[in-house]
């Protein structure tokens, strides 16, 4: 097909030797180039777009209708005030959002284990995670995002918090770690498909489901499931530990106050395991080819 | 009759075989329901009787919630994204040329699902929470068979609803947005999110005259006895209105767009 | 000549576990593929043929990288493609049947960009490749069309471009002209044909019809039960499994069964009558001489299936020339 102008020999300078952070560059271009076909595949059904957007706000905001109406009914929740859960309500829903919006739709993989269309993704060169993060990426997600954004940011005007520097700054490191537990969930869940290709739901129970336990004060759960969610699950590091530092509250496990500020290295940590989950998957779905 | 019994029958089945994710649904079932019931015992250990409703009350609403959930179809998931996945794709005047109605052939389809659901992903919730919460369990047998015809006439209502929705593709280009739209109001005015009683004021009100009530309020306020003597019948009643009004609504809206792929030839 | 794939002994095992009453489940091991060796010549046009669950796709999925073999030597251009699967990505083209890569909802052309982006294909080489192949494989008219609303057979040309568009090395297809209506195979061979001679990409595929194979590869290798039963010319298939094709001819009326030099009747049913020949002679003469000798009226000629060529190869010649019909 190449004419003299382009010598055979020629098609060996695409194939130079790569490394880890080639690698990560090769992933981070080909996750924003696939995102971007999807974003334009949903642009071409503009009105539906603008719809299902306002849905996923409109969803996420009945939700909070929900704890508004129960804020109705009593001053306080768990010794929470309506202010206090609604900064953890936000917090919680952006973290989630921006987990969603980043690698959510990576609960399709089951899907394409089922049908086949995973060996398309393996045979491109560009890593396997990046295309399945960025499969199906819709950009309605922004719905959830920026509801829970409009929560946080209304509580945080109420909030009788000393805003010092430390809680200023803890609130978009709670954000990012957040995201980045939600995400190694996602992931976690995703690779779990490669096994159990049916078993999409799972994860839900560990994503909404972490959501739905952390947008309510820790006082109001058992003491046994906030000791899951600590140290097992580890999604009391999603917003519950730094927010209640920035609140001025008790740990609830009594936990030392050096906690508060873990986040980080939760998030790092758990994404790590999520990314040996991933390998194993990965690895037995090539073994397998199922 | 024979048709619609075997059909319903395939409906049954076609979920009985994924056995791994009805696991997994019933596992994010009993997560949810852990969760949610333990913010209703922060509820109501403020507000007792809130709502008409004691504690175990509250948590037994809660888990019939999760039991229903996909009963009732409350997120979707039924038969309406294959409905409108035919229509978009025009196989829908196949459909009309088989002898069998349409809308029947579909409510068969879903009660099948229905009733696996039921088995399948309402049991194990139900039975999970038993152990760690104190429930209100029906007392009388009466109760029991009131409340399954209760269900019943829920997916009914749930059914008549998704099928409107589904035949709106006919007119609108894409229906997911009006998929999407359908389970919000199911979610929010069925009580899956708060119990309808709890609303506030005329919200309150007009959400317990809303169809939806009929796919989740009503039967679980049949199973926790809140309806006595002639009261469950008008509970009862209550749904079955809903059920024959959206039907009937089916219907006719299913005749305009017969009409229309008639005359458009699909 | 220089030696692109290289198969030494290569093993694939899976293990199905079956469910075998409530909760107990049977282990099983399937033997996929069992101790292929076979070479391929930079350049080569391949037919890799077998029955369904012979082992082609878990060849092919091997060759590209997507499966692990669970043993024996195997190389790519002289890579390991298992161990070094996202860099020959780019030195390989793959066509999987009816699984297309492109954008549904996009124009045809925004494929190819990506396809450009993905492989950092330069621009000049990109415009020159993406010109052959609209042109050859007429594609002019649908680089702006939705994909979603070509036919099947369109898509299947526009998928093969888009594995050309990065000048592979080699060329995997996997039943490349299934389903698809006369034209489009023809178009679609046509193309391969030229692609294999003018830019001497090594192409193997797998198919079900001896025609692509025929029209296309001087070569053919033929797997069953995970083994290679038969690796060579196509002529030399047919006399190992005597293959046999059949000749199908309407007469006017209801005739007793012809009796013809080089054919035998096999089949008569009211006027029309099944008359096999050797698949490795011509069927002018043949039908030269029945239009002569009766009152002919239409006729076709049916190639052999696979299935029929390779059970022919293990002697089941008279079950598998009933199965057929």
């Amino acid at each position: 097909m190449a004419d003299a102008e382009y010598p055979v020999g020629r098609r060996t300078a695409l194939f130079e030797p790569r490394g880890r952070t080639a690698a990560v560059r090769d992933g981070l271009r080909g996750y924003l180039l696939i995102a971007g076909m999807w974003v334009r595949s949903t642009v071409v059904y503009r009105t539906s777009f603008v719809l299902m957007t306002l849905g996923n706000f409109a969803m996420t905001a009945l939700d909070f209708a929900a704890v508004a109406i129960i804020f109705g009914h009593t001053r306080v929740l768990g010794g929470f005030t309506l202010t206090e859960t609604a900064f953890l309500y936000g917090s919680s829903g952006v973290a989630l959002g921006l987990a969603d919006l980043a690698v959510g739709s990576m609960d399709g993989l089951g899907r394409r284990v089922r049908d086949g269309t995973m060996d398309t993704l393996l045979v491109r060169p560009v890593p396997v995670f990046a295309q399945a993060a960025a499969d199906r990426f819709a950009l309605r997600r922004l719905g959830r995002i920026t509801q829970a954004a409009v929560v946080l940011g209304w509580s945080m005007t109420r909030l009788h918090v000393a805003w010092t520097a430390v809680n200023v700054l803890l609130v978009p490191v709670m954000l990012l770690s957040g995201a980045g537990i939600f995400a190694a969930v996602f992931t976690t869940g995703a690779a779990f498909q490669f096994w159990a290709t049916d078993a999409a739901e799972v994860q839900n129970s560990f994503t909404y489901g972490g959501n739905a336990l952390t947008q309510y004060p820790p006082t109001v759960f058992a003491k046994d499931l906030v000791r899951g969610a600590t140290f097992v699950v580890p999604l009391a590091f999603v917003n519950w530990m730094p927010a209640l530092h920035i609140l001025g509250r008790d740990n609830p496990l009594r936990l030392p106050g050096w906690v508060d500020f873990c986040s980080p290295l939760v998030a790092l940590a758990v994404c790590a395991l999520a990314g040996l989950a991933w390998r194993a998957g990965l690895r037995s779905y090539r073994s397998t080819g199922s | 009759m024979r048709l619609y019994a075997a059909v319903a029958v395939r409906g049954f089945r076609r979920y009985a075989t994924y056995r791994v994710a009805t696991l997994a649904g019933v596992f994010t079932n009993t997560v949810f329901g852990f969760i949610v019931a333990y913010t209703f015992t922060a509820l109501w250990s403020v507000r007792p009787r809130l709502g008409g409703y004691d504690l175990p009350h509250a948590v037994t609403f809660v888990w019939l919630g999760q039991a229903l959930l996909m009963t009732t179809a409350l997120l979707g998931g039924g038969f309406e994204t294959e409905l409108v996945e035919r229509i978009r794709s025009g196989d829908v005047a196949i459909d009309l040329y088989r002898p069998a109605d349409l809308q029947l052939w579909w409510l068969a389809s879903d009660f099948g699902r229905a009733a696996f659901h039921l088995i399948g992903r309402g049991v194990l919730p139900m039975a999970a929470a038993s152990v760690v919460f104190r429930l209100a369990w029906p007392a009388e047998v009466s109760t029991w068979v009131c409340f399954l015809v209760s269900v019943g006439l829920g997916v009914l209502v749930s059914f008549a609803i998704r099928y409107l929705v589904a035949l709106t593709s006919f007119w609108l280009l894409d229906g997911a947005g009006a998929l999407l739209l359908a389970t919000l109001l199911a979610t929010f005015f069925s009580g899956m999110v708060l119990p309808l009683t709890v609303f506030p004021g005329w919200l309150g009100t007009l959400a317990r005259a809303l169809p939806w009530s009929a796919q989740l309020q009503v039967p679980a306020d049949v199973f926790l006895g809140r309806h006595r003597g002639t009261g469950e019948l008008w509970a009862l009643a209550f749904q079955a209105g809903w059920a024959a009004v959206l039907l009937g609504a089916g219907r006719l809206l299913q005749s305009v767009a017969t009409r229309k792929v008639v005359v458009q030839g699909g | 000549m220089d030696t692109l794939i290289q198969l030494d002994d290569v093993r694939k095992v899976f293990e199905v576990r079956r469910r075998a009453g409530l909760l107990r489940r049977e282990r099983r091991t399937v033997r996929a593929v069992d101790g292929l060796d076979f070479e391929v010549a930079h350049g080569e046009m391949v037919g890799y043929i077998g029955p369904n669950g012979a082992g082609k796709s878990t060849t092919i999925k091997m060759l590209t990288g997507i499966l692990v073999p669970s043993g024996g030597r195997l190389r790519v251009a002289g890579v390991d493609p298992s161990r070094e699967r996202t860099r020959l990505a780019r030195r390989i083209g793959v066509v999987f049947g009816q699984r297309t890569t492109l954008w549904w909802d996009l124009p045809l052309r925004d494929s190819y960009e990506l396809v450009r982006r993905i492989y950092r294909i330069p621009d000049a080489r990109y415009r020159a490749n993406l010109d052959v192949c609209v042109e050859l494989l007429d594609l002019t008219e649908l680089l702006d069309v939705p994909v979603r609303q070509l036919s099947l057979g369109q898509r299947m040309r526009a998928d093969i471009a888009a594995a050309l568009l990065h000048d592979p090395e080699v060329l995997y297809l996997d039943e490349p002209t299934i389903g698809l209506d006369v034209v489009s195979k023809v178009k679609v061979r046509e193309f391969l044909r030229q692609v294999n001679s003018e830019r001497g990409t090594t192409v193997l595929l797998t198919t079900h019809d001896l025609t692509d194979i025929e029209q296309l590869c001087k070569r053919v290798m033929v797997i069953d039960h995970g083994q290679l039963v038969y690796d060579g010319g196509l002529d030399g298939l047919h006399a190992a499994g005597e293959s046999e094709r059949t000749l199908v001819v309407d007469f006017d009326r209801e005739l007793p069964p012809v009796r013809i030099t080089g054919a035998r009747s096999v089949r008569t049913e009211g006027p029309r009558q099944w008359l096999a020949f050797p698949a490795s002679t011509s069927a002018a003469p043949l039908v030269a001489e029945l239009a002569a000798r009766y009152p002919l009226v239409d006729l076709s000629v049916r190639e052999p299936a696979i299935e029929d060529v390779i059970a022919r190869m293990y002697g089941g010649r008279g079950a598998a020339a009933l199965s057929r019909e």
